[in-house]
């Protein structure tokens, strides 16, 4: 394959194709591996920038911002309301901001921060206005936590990644302002009990929160995992609870109204409200239950048989996870997996086990307890505490099988 | 162990929460020296004074909710046969003729015997007749968020009910009786009593 040659401006380290023609005395020849956002400025396609050897040629220079490895291809899975993220392809417990997942109600709005502002109102002594600048003046928080859509499971198929199982889960580092410190500045009436947030979206998102969640560990968030919010996690405000069904911490957030009773919006009655024995239908479930997958080995990944590290993320929306068991012979016998260190509150937490494969056609799972005793349930024991027309908060034990050839796939379980 | 306990209290006579104590080891030719600084937070106002005082027509354009008690509802009615038409006109297309099938789902129930489930709709699964309302007016026609007018939006609302079976043909829907409708699914809701703990629920 022929290599199409670059010239590099020693002194500005600007890109010029012209100079190719005139080569002059100012510009250095260099066949450049460009990162491949400056390939597709220059028409090239990223292979071809792939040198014999790397250590013959000078490399890209410094760019203002910094692109994934051409090698590499880990993408979120889009449908018309969301978008998983490819928990298969994590190292870790932070999902790279342009792999958080997206749900959203009418798409991503663009809003520009310097005309955003957020009202708070209702039940407090002084309703206030505060721009996006006026909130990152407040004392700021940071915390790690996961943010999960309590509609994440989806089964049917051997051919299933856990971004297709359970994809609709993301951890990053969120900053803001403590929503305790802005209910103060309004001063909150004790007679509020809860609240109603509301998005600036074409949806006009709003939930009802019990006002003791906006005391306990609210956030008003506007950083994300050290820059500002992507769009398409409620740039330039949102608000954020740890540990609480994603669609509750309204992105793009535009008003707060105290109340002294929910509202019973159409997203906590006619969704994300999920059906329970007796014909009943169980609603505002605010808490994610515990939960763990086994990441690596899952589909679509091929292992070979002897040392493999089983590789997974275990979370609670109740607290810290304490314990997370592997089992390799379908669920007969079960060991404790490594938890890797900070076992965050509210968090998503690595776990690994180490095994050695016999190459013998098995199922391997894993189980997680959190800090209130929970243990992660089967399929089964869900359906029956639930009845079968469960839905949302969804949470079972995920079971891989690992074939003789390596395949390694999801076990489809059924309702009836 | 020869520890020194520097404790550092920064009083400003305000109120608010003791932030946690920092300890930091300074490693020491002789000794290891473990100091802790009690920070005190007392610094916090109780107002910073950022941000300004909303207005209260600031408030009202944006205050578009609706509760189950009708607060929020605002003047105007509405009646079935008007919102029959509109809903043929800017609604049908997507949530089907009638309000039944359509690409983005049933609004009207129906019991189709082919049918495992019956599809979760107004009739069937919406506890409060309030939230038709404030639904369609904050987020539907989903091509069109927000282009409703209220007497539209009663109009649609008391179409919805009425095909739904809820109300008669002859109803008329406003701020004083929409409250008051009792929808079939009301007694089925259950708030959460899960606490975490060993129980599967
Ligand atoms: C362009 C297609 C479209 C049109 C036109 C449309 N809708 Fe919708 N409607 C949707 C979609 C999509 C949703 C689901 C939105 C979501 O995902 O949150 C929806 C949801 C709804 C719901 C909630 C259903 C439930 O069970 O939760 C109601 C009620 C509704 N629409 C009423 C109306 C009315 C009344 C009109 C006419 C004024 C209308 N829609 C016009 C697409 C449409």
């Amino acid at each position: 394959m022929t290599k199409k040659i670059i010239h590099i401006n020693k002194l500005t380290g600007k890109l010029s194709r012209r100079a190719m023609l005139g080569g002059s005395a100012t510009v250095a020849m260099a066949i450049a591996q460009t990162a491949h956002g400056k390939a597709v400025q220059e028409g090239l396609s990223f292979t071809e920038l792939i040198p014999d050897d790397p250590t013959k040629q000078v490399g890209t220079l410094a760019g203002e911002v910094g692109t994934r490895s051409g090698f590499e291809k880990v993408i979120k899975k889009p449908s018309d309301i969301s978008s998983r993220s490819p928990l298969q392809d994590f190292y870790g417990i932070i999902t790279p901001s342009d792999l958080h997942f997206e749900r959203h109600h009418a798409g991503i709005p663009v809003i520009d921060p310097n005309k955003h502002e957020l009202v708070i109102h209702g039940l407090v002594d002084k309703p206030m206005v505060f721009t996006v600048a006026d909130l990152k003046r407040f004392p700021s928080v940071s915390r790690i936590a996961f943010l999960e859509c309590s509609g994440n499971f989806r089964t049917g198929k051997e051919a299933m990644s856990p971004q297709d199982i359970c994809g609709l889960t993301s951890q990053s580092e969120w900053t803001g302002v403590k929503l305790s410190t802005l209910f103060r500045e309004v001063g909150v009436k004790p007679n509020a009990s809860w609240f109603l947030a509301e998005g600036g979206d074409a949806a006009i998102m709003t939930r009802s929160i019990p006002v003791k969640k906006g005391w306990d560990d609210a956030i008003i968030a506007y950083g994300q995992n050290g820059e500002a919010l992507r769009p398409e996690q409620g740039y330039p405000v949102r608000l954020f609870l740890p540990g609480w069904e994603g669609n509750t911490s309204i992105k793009w957030l535009r008003r707060l109204e105290l109340g002294d009773a929910p509202w019973q919006t159409r997203e906590e009655t006619s969704k994300y409200s999920e059906g329970i024995k007796g014909g009943k239908i169980r609603q505002f479930s605010f808490d994610i239950d515990a939960r763990s997958i086994i990441t690596f080995p899952a589909f679509p990944a091929q292992v070979e048989k002897g040392w493999i590290e089983i590789r997974g993320l275990a979370w609670s929306g109740r607290g810290k996870v304490v314990k997370v068991e592997v089992s390799t012979d379908a669920g007969k016998s079960w060991h404790i997996a490594e938890l890797q260190e900070p076992v965050l509150d509210k968090a998503h937490v690595r776990f690994r086990y180490l095994w050695h494969w016999n190459g013998a056609e098995t199922e391997i799972m894993s189980r997680v307890t959190d800090e209130t005793g929970y243990i992660q349930p089967t399929f089964k024991q869900l359906i029956e505490a639930r009845g079968a027309d469960s839905g949302y908060h969804f949470n079972p034990i995920t079971a891989w099988q690992l074939k003789a050839d390596g395949r390694v796939l999801n076990k489809p379980e059924n309702v009836r | 162990m020869n520890k020194l306990w520097l404790v550092g209290i920064l009083e400003a006579g305000l109120l608010m929460s003791q932030r946690p104590i920092n300890t930091v080891l300074f490693p020491d030719r002789d000794r290891a020296q473990e100091i802790t600084y009690l920070i005190k937070s007392d610094s916090i106002p109780a107002r910073f004074g950022f941000g300004r005082v909303a207005t209260s027509t600031e408030i009202a354009r944006l205050d578009i909710d609706i509760r189950p008690d009708g607060k929020g509802l605002p003047a105007g009615e509405g009646k079935p046969v008007a919102g029959k038409v509109i809903f043929a006109q800017k609604c049908a297309a997507c949530h089907g003729v009638g309000g039944v099938g359509g690409p983005n789902g049933s609004l009207v129930t129906t019991t189709d015997p082919t049918k495992k489930r019956p599809e979760k709709t107004i009739g069937n699964y919406w506890p409060y007749a309030t939230t038709i309302f404030d639904y369609i007016r904050r987020a539907m026609p989903f091509s069109e968020p927000g282009s409703l007018t209220d007497a539209e939006v009663y109009n649609l609302t008391a179409y919805l009910l009425n095909a739904n079976g809820i109300i008669d043909d002859k109803a008329v829907v406003n701020a004083k009786t929409l409250p008051n409708v009792v929808m079939p699914a009301q007694q089925l809701f259950v708030p959460d009593d899960r606490k975490g703990g060993p129980e599967i629920k």
